[in-house]
């Protein structure tokens, strides 16, 4: 093994300075990748992912800086060269693609000029370049290239977007193609297609990739060897699948641990959690970097810096005891709640929720377009009921319909515990508003920036409960206690909390006017893995508890499958298929479900086979005639029901008991083109 | 596009017919009888009814109203009661005056400040960015008469570079000495504008600069300057543009201050003079006028935003 490594960091440092001071978010960072390897990067939010690749670009905030190190591009140190050869580098050497394709293009030139720009940079005549442009577009298997070249950024979806940033970063032949988080914020199955392109670009290419993702089922799909950082220090390394089936740095076990996957369910199993907070940029450490939070610590690792210690192969971790770490003990969180001081009187599994011939019609410039239709669930006390669906199916509409944010069309009828609702909230008495109630993505925007914590709850509760101020704090403070927030914070604003202590607080609100049902719209979407799970421990615990049923809304398959009873699977706001969670991920599928499912990146390394959905999701304005999914159908074609599934639309029906779909085809005909 | 247009069109209309409305009210409400003021104290009660008869005042507002907006469509403005001649004629050289100023002032102050804003985004929190933020800062809290007067004692009288009066005293002056009278006044301008201007345009730059598109610009191997050149600029000098044409109205619409100080006969000087001697035809119009370019200006700025972003263009396009 000789050949030089197309990227090359030994012991990079890197300083960001805050305040006037420097605090170090790299700290000795050492890892190769060989030309045409692809190298995975993986860890939590503010583990210095995305610095090593800035780095790696030489392009950091202007408060950044490396301190010490090198970075080898292709044996030669870039740290020091000047800004004329960092551009020749990234002009012909070295490309990027970015987490937000959309806002990645400048949203006033039109997508063909962007890309031909790169040619141009290298010497190609604008004309030549316009052409080069379109070619590179049709590389990257984009519908109707030509078409895009008129486009601008907002015209684009978010799929074809990441594709013209994947163009435009592979139009200049790049010996090194540094991807951040390339698919985050895509739809599984939008994800699944992007992940597919870049895998056959780099089979034809043979160029080599660093790619940084949080999601560790994407990194063992598409990576040759993987790095864990966490605290901005590399503590493990090695082939992917030696890597993800011996991990030997207690972090690593705990982050595979927080992830809900293979079929676990709130009724069988808890999840682990990692104890503790990653700690505050710049800390400096005597010893490890994870000891704080590690249940394996003892004093030489709070006090002596761990060494790279060989694991098997090139397989190596930075820890005192890796012999241990797959086997050290599980961390799971117990919690002791606040009693609600008023109880339901059903039983769990009794229908509580009712929602029947749920339409909504949206108003778009002239057009009337029907974003839900004809929509009918239950949902039984102490029950979670998962919506899932791809961006655009109405997931978030129905949680708006049911709460009443926006008023269903005629007919549709929402009754809980058996009385019939107002269409619109300001028409719903206090009683029936506090008992249905919301959880957001994000709690930044949720949460009143001005209030206290406390003040944020007890005034929901004040207005919900109609106590009386004092009451309404000492149940506010009974709450965040019960979420696990420390009294310390109960006066502090939301900025200064994590965002895991931040939904904390947005579900002791949603709580507060002891709620009969909580919606959750993707509720740990902005959360890592470890705060994700403590989270849905908590809501499990919750409704244990006290009997609240969920609606959850995830684009997370494994989340949605671990914390729901039943599912409904939206496309097009159509309920496609709906059941108890087990048949729903066990089968027979729904063709789209199947689709949907085999998208996922799977964490366990098994290979399956993905049942791609060709085309676009069409416009709710203009659906297809018969079954909505008919032209992207997987299992239409040779089916024998290709007539019926392009003229008629099916209807929902109950294929077994308790589990319907919408779809032609039988069901036994289904099983058995799935086996 | 074009319905966009049409529609904006059709709501500045409307816009300038509840000014218009305002406008005659205002000036028909105004204190003090003209008829008196006109006439002198001594004239007879008849003589009064008489004047006013004539004069049509003694008609219902409706009517006055009528015939007034009647007159403005078709280019009749009315007869000025203290010049006792058509306000069109005493209107039309004073807004042509303040429309040289105008252009003048603009090609001044657009580019400087434009460029000044860019300079300050460019070296963010460095010397030269508090320098030009702090500088057009405090010029913009001095009145721009004050400058006027200030330029004029350092520029037209100690160091005699530039005339006193921003008009030429020549009979027919050509292009160029009409310019370089307004140079000063302009100046004046510039030093009330300037900070608004710059502040606008340094905060769309660093916006721009700041921005995820400008980053991929500089990944793809684009050098700084070329990158701000292609794709910070554009984006940036958006909101300035709109910004720069809601100001021209005030450069257009008469600069009182200004206009007396370097003894110039542009629109200011009619309107004082016209609330002065309560000659409201002459107000009435004037007024309106100033309505008018006000309203116009903001069509153009509107219409000018929707151009040159591709994203409001295809909402109004759809």
């Amino acid at each position: 093994m000789t050949t030089t490594p197309t990227l090359e960091l030994r012991n990079l440092e890197v300083a960001y300075t805050v305040r006037g001071i420097d605090r170090q978010v790299l700290r000795g960072v050492s890892f190769s990748i060989a030309p045409g390897e692809a190298y995975g990067l993986v860890g939590e939010s503010g583990c210095g992912k995305s610095t090593a690749a800035f780095a790696a670009m030489r392009y950091l905030p202007r408060n950044g800086k490396i301190t010490s190190g090198s970075i080898l591009f292709e044996g030669k140190d870039i740290v020091d060269i000047n800004d004329d050869e960092v551009a020749k580098l990234r002009r012909s050497a070295i490309s990027m693609v970015y987490q937000n394709p959309a806002t990645a293009l400048n949203p006033t030139i039109r997508i063909g000029k962007q890309i031909a720009e790169v040619f141009e940079l290298n010497g190609v005549s604008s004309a030549d370049a316009m052409m080069m442009a379109e070619q590179a577009l049709t590389k990257v298997q984009i519908a109707d290239p030509a078409r895009v070249m008129r486009r601008y950024a907002h015209q684009l979806s978010g799929g074809m977007a990441q594709r013209v940033v994947i163009a435009m970063a592979l139009a200049s032949n790049p010996r090194l193609l540094v991807m951040d988080e390339p698919t985050t914020g895509l739809d599984a199955t939008v994800e699944a297609e992007v992940l597919d392109l870049v895998r056959e670009l780099r089979r034809d290419t043979g160029t080599a990739v660093l790619f940084i993702s949080h999601n560790l089922g994407v990194i063992r799909n598409m990576c040759d060897r993987v790095g864990v950082l966490y605290a901005g220090a590399l503590v493990e390394q090695g082939a992917t699948s030696e890597l993800f089936s011996n991990p030997s740095h207690p972090y690593t076990v705990g982050l595979l641990r927080c992830i809900p996957r293979g079929g676990l369910h709130k009724n069988t199993d808890r999840l682990d959690t990692i104890p503790g907070t990653p700690p505050a940029l710049g800390t400096n450490f005597d010893g490890c970097v994870f000891a704080a939070r590690c249940s394996l610590a003892d004093d030489k690792c709070r006090t002596q810096l761990p060494e790279m210690v060989t694991i098997n192969g090139s397989h190596v971790a930075r820890c005192f005891h890796s012999d241990k770490a797959g086997s050290m003990p599980r961390s799971i969180e117990q919690i002791e709640y606040a009693p609600q001081t008023t109880s339901h009187k059903t039983q769990v599994g009794d229908t509580l929720l009712n929602i029947s011939h749920l339409s909504k019609v949206f108003n778009q410039d002239g057009h009337k377009v029907r974003v839900i239709n004809d929509v009918s669930l239950t949902l039984g006390v102490g029950e979670t009921l998962g919506l899932v669906g791809e961006s655009g199916s109405g997931k978030t509409t129905i949680a708006k319909l049911v709460l009443g944010l926006t008023p269903p069309e005629e007919g549709g009828v929402v009754t809980l515990d058996g009385k019939g609702l107002a269409k619109t909230l300001n028409r719903r008495d206090v009683a029936d508003v506090g008992a249905m109630q919301i959880v957001f993505q994000n709690p930044d925007q949720a949460l009143n920036r001005r209030h206290s914590v406390t003040r944020i709850v007890s005034r929901a509760v004040e207005r919900l409960r109609k106590f009386s101020l004092a009451a309404a704090l000492e149940r506010a403070h009974e709450l965040l206690s019960g979420m696990r927030v420390d009294a310390s914070l109960h006066s502090v604003r939301p900025v200064q909390l994590s965002g895991g202590l931040k939904q904390r607080v947005a579900i002791a609100r949603a709580f507060a006017g002891a709620p009969q049902i909580v919606v959750c719209d993707e509720p740990t979407s902005a959360l890592d893995v470890s705060v994700q799970a403590a989270i849905l421990n908590l809501l499990v615990d919750l409704q244990k508890k006290d009997q609240t049923s969920f609606i959850f809304i995830s684009h997370d398959l494994g989340v949605v499958r671990y914390i729901s009873d039943k599912i409904a699977v939206l496309y097009l706001g159509r309920v496609v298929e709906f059941g108890t969670s087990q048949r729903v991920f066990t089968g027979p599928f729904h063709p789209y479900t199947e689709a949907l499912l085999s998208s996922v990146p799977n964490i366990d390394g098994s290979t399956r086979k993905r049942i791609p959905l060709t085309g676009v999701v069409p416009s709710p304005s203009n659906p297809p005639s018969g079954c909505v999914l008919n032209p992207r159908c997987p299992r239409k074609a040779g089916s024998g029901y290709e007539t019926l599934c392009e003229t008629e639309e099916p209807n929902l029906t109950e294929v077994e008991p308790g589990h319907f779909m919408r779809c032609h085809v039988p069901m036994a005909k289904l099983k058995q083109l799935q086996s | 596009m074009l319905r966009f247009i049409v529609k904006r069109i059709g709501l500045s209309i409307l816009t300038l017919v509840i000014v218009s409305l305002i406008v005659f009210l205002m000036t028909s409400i105004m204190p003090g009888d003209i008829a008196k003021q006109i006439l002198g104290r001594d004239a007879t009660p008849e003589a009064f009814e008489i004047w006013n008869k004539e004069k049509g005042f003694d008609k219902p507002l409706v009517v006055q109203y009528s015939r007034w907006m009647g007159g403005v469509l078709t280019g009749d403005l009315g007869t000025s009661l203290q010049y006792e001649m058509p306000v069109a004629e005493i209107l039309a050289p004073a807004a042509s005056k303040s429309a040289q100023l105008a252009i003048v002032a603009l090609l001044l102050i657009a580019p400087i400040s434009i460029l000044g804003g860019i300079a300050a985004a460019m070296n963010r929190g460095k010397k030269v960015d508090r320098a030009l933020t702090v500088g057009g800062l405090s010029a913009a809290v001095i009145p721009e008469f004050v400058w006027a007067v200030v330029l004029i004692l350092v520029f037209g009288v100690a160091i005699q570079v530039f005339p006193v009066s921003a008009f030429p005293d020549e009979e027919n002056p050509n292009l160029i000495s009409s310019i370089y009278h307004l140079i000063l006044p302009s100046i004046a301008l510039l030093f009330v504008l300037f900070g608004y201007i710059s502040r606008i345009t340094r905060a769309g730059v660093i916006e721009a600069l700041d921005s995820d598109y400008m980053r991929t610009a500089v990944l793809k191997g684009l050098s700084r300057k070329t990158a701000v050149f292609k794709h910070v600029l554009r984006n940036a000098l958006l909101p300035t543009i709109a910004v720069i044409a809601t100001q021209v109205p005030y450069l257009a619409g008469g600069l009182i201050a200004i206009e007396r100080v370097f003894n110039y006969p542009g629109f200011g000087n009619i309107l004082l003079d016209a609330v002065i001697a309560r000659d409201f035809p002459l107000l009435q119009s004037a007024v309106f006028l100033t309505g008018v370019v006000i309203i116009v200006f903001q069509l153009i700025a509107d219409i000018l935003f929707a151009v040159l972003n591709p994203r409001i263009r295809q909402k109004v396009t759809e």
